[in-house]
């Protein structure tokens, strides 16, 4: 990952489930969840605990989940800032919402296309749209479209 | 069952947008002493100390070892904690639990920040997952827009709801000659008409919709130390200490994502479990002041509802109300809280202080009941929404 004209030595692990999930975005263009067999929740991005339970998930408990949802929680973002990530300043304003996929129980954080407030709001549904050349990343899905 | 703890003093730097005259351990060193003076102690009545900041914030690591002769920690056992914006009551929970365990009489709590020095935004972003959230994070600001979000789509409150919090704040701010943000201007104006002048100010920018300028708090430097000391030693430091009735915190998930946004579930358990250790059954009525960690102004009107000063939806008839103005029945945040000043690693410390303060009947200018309070509740915010409690009294605890 880039900071500027500087790299990051960071390299983090996302894990089985992690990858996982990943694999199927960049190559299947499908998005997965994983469900407690203890509590029923589904969570999105799958991971190897379930935090309510105390429960270790196995990548047999990973189901797949719709590409299309509803926004939990949203926000305009209209200030400047540096994306610590990449030492450059976020494009502003951009959406950033919490979007409940449909048969999953927690959100994925990710940005929408449009900044209208009419339009961006709770409750909204949106579909999402992937990227033509997919990397392994979340940013394989290039936003969420407001439908 | 521990030993019985009160604080017995309290410090705290001017808080002021930047604080160029001093470095971080000068700046710790300014609580530091103002606490000790106030307890009329000297660093040598001091058996430990515990610190805490966002420790990246300022690119500074091992603050405990970075700042010891500022804090008064050389040749002491030190040790330091960082919980994000709960560090401050971290620091104050982890300095009562050393002295409750009997291991230590008298034992220094200290928070600072200098967000002059950092970059808020930025290293607020890198506390949250690297490949999940990094990507879309806006830090804070955005993280707290999105629950205004909820909270509005759910209860249909308004900007003019959001306002009356932040004009509230601001008000007792006026008070409170350590207050970050001053806002003369406000004198005099009723709340209704400062309402009305804040939402219809063009000059007023939007951050991320629905939050504006006056929604947030600001980035402030800043410190604080709060002196706590054990039963037998703490009625001889102070004329009244002010007795820890009860502490509590939760956390909740790693990610934000799976957050429940309808409620900040941590602030409801952690109040539910130091209401039942201190008998308290009526917060509304028996409290008597808060000392509440807001940084924005919608958590003014969900937290209170969250920590059962009222039922769900509730609120906003409260501020409308009166209720929590410096003369209500229940006054909130008479120091001007943290939307008037917001020295990250010290904000949530002064929250304790300031509720220690009301407590002793020594917060001059912003005492509320006229210096008749019995229950003081402080509270600390952090991270994936999660929260510290602190009940403090008069009486000492049976
Ligand atoms: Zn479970």
């Amino acid at each position: 990952m880039s900071s500027g004209e500087a790299s990051q030595p960071f390299n983090w692990s996302v894990g089985k489930h992690g990858s996982y999930f990943l694999q199927q975005l960049r190559d299947k263009r499908k998005i997965v969840g994983i469900k407690c067999p203890g509590c029923q929740r589904v969570y999105v991005p799958p991971r190897p605990v379930c935090g309510h339970c105390f429960k270790g998930l196995t990548l047999d408990d990973i189901i797949p989940v719709s590409d299309e949802g509803t926004v939990y929680v949203c926000t305009i973002v209209q200030f400047g800032f540096v994306d610590p990530s990449t030492g450059i300043q976020r494009p502003v304003p951009y959406t950033w919402a919490f979007v409940k996929l449909d048969g999953a129980d927690t959100c994925l954080t990710h940005f929408l296309d449009s900044t209208d407030p009419e339009k961006v709001k709770v409750g909204a549904r949106v579909k999402a749209v992937f990227e033509e050349k997919r990397t392994g990343n979340l940013m394989d899905i290039k936003h969420f479209a407001v439908l | 069952m521990g030993k019985r703890v009160a604080i017995v003093g309290f410090g705290q730097t001017y808080q002021r947008s930047s604080r160029k005259d001093v470095n971080g351990v000068e700046l710790i060193n300014e609580a530091v002493v103002t606490a000790l003076a106030d307890a009329e102690l000297t660093i040598r009545d001091i058996d430990a100390i515990v610190i805490g900041n966002m420790d990246h914030f300022e690119g500074i690591n091992y603050v405990d070892m970075w700042s010891a002769e500022g804090s008064g920690a050389v040749m002491k056992p030190v040790i330091k904690v960082c919980t994000g914006g709960t560090t401050g009551t971290t620091v104050a929970m982890c300095a009562y639990y050393h002295v409750a365990s009997g291991m230590f009489d008298r034992v220094l709590a200290i928070g600072w920040e200098k967000n002059s020095e950092s970059d808020t935004t930025g290293a607020i972003i890198t506390a949250f997952h690297p490949v999940w959230e990094r990507p879309t994070l806006g830090g804070a600001v955005a993280g707290l827009a999105i629950e205004a979000s909820k909270y509005m789509h759910n209860y249909g409150a308004t900007e003019r709801d959001g306002a009356r919090v932040a004009v509230r704040e601001r008000l007792h701010a006026l008070n409170n000659p350590y207050a970050h943000l001053h806002q003369e201007w406000m004198k005099g104006i009723p709340p209704e008409k400062l309402v009305d002048l804040i939402v219809g100010s063009e000059q007023n920018a939007m951050l991320a919709y629905p939050l504006r300028m006056s929604d947030m708090c600001p980035r402030t430097d800043g410190a604080a130390a709060v002196i706590f000391a054990a039963e037998g030693k703490a009625e001889k430091i102070a004329p009244v200490p002010a007795w820890v009735h009860a502490t509590a915190n939760r956390h909740n998930f790693v990610y934000a994502g799976d957050v429940d946004m309808d409620r900040n579930t941590t602030i409801a358990e952690a109040s539910k479990a130091v209401f039942k250790k201190a008998g308290v059954k009526e917060p509304l009525k028996e409290i008597d002041v808060c000392e509440l960690y807001l940084p924005y102004s919608y958590a003014g009107l969900k937290w209170i509802e969250d920590i059962g000063f009222c039922a769900y939806g509730e609120g906003p008839r409260l501020l409308w109300d009166g209720v929590t103005d410096m003369d209500g029945e229940l006054p909130i945040n008479p120091s001007g809280g943290v939307m008037s000043s917001n020295a990250i690693g010290a904000t949530a410390l002064i929250r304790v202080g300031e509720a220690a303060l009301q407590v002793m009947g020594r917060a001059g200018a912003r005492q509320v009941k006229g210096g008749d309070v019995n229950l003081a509740f402080a509270t600390g915010f952090g991270g994936c929404y999660w929260g510290d409690i602190m009940l403090l009294g008069k009486k000492k605890p049976a």
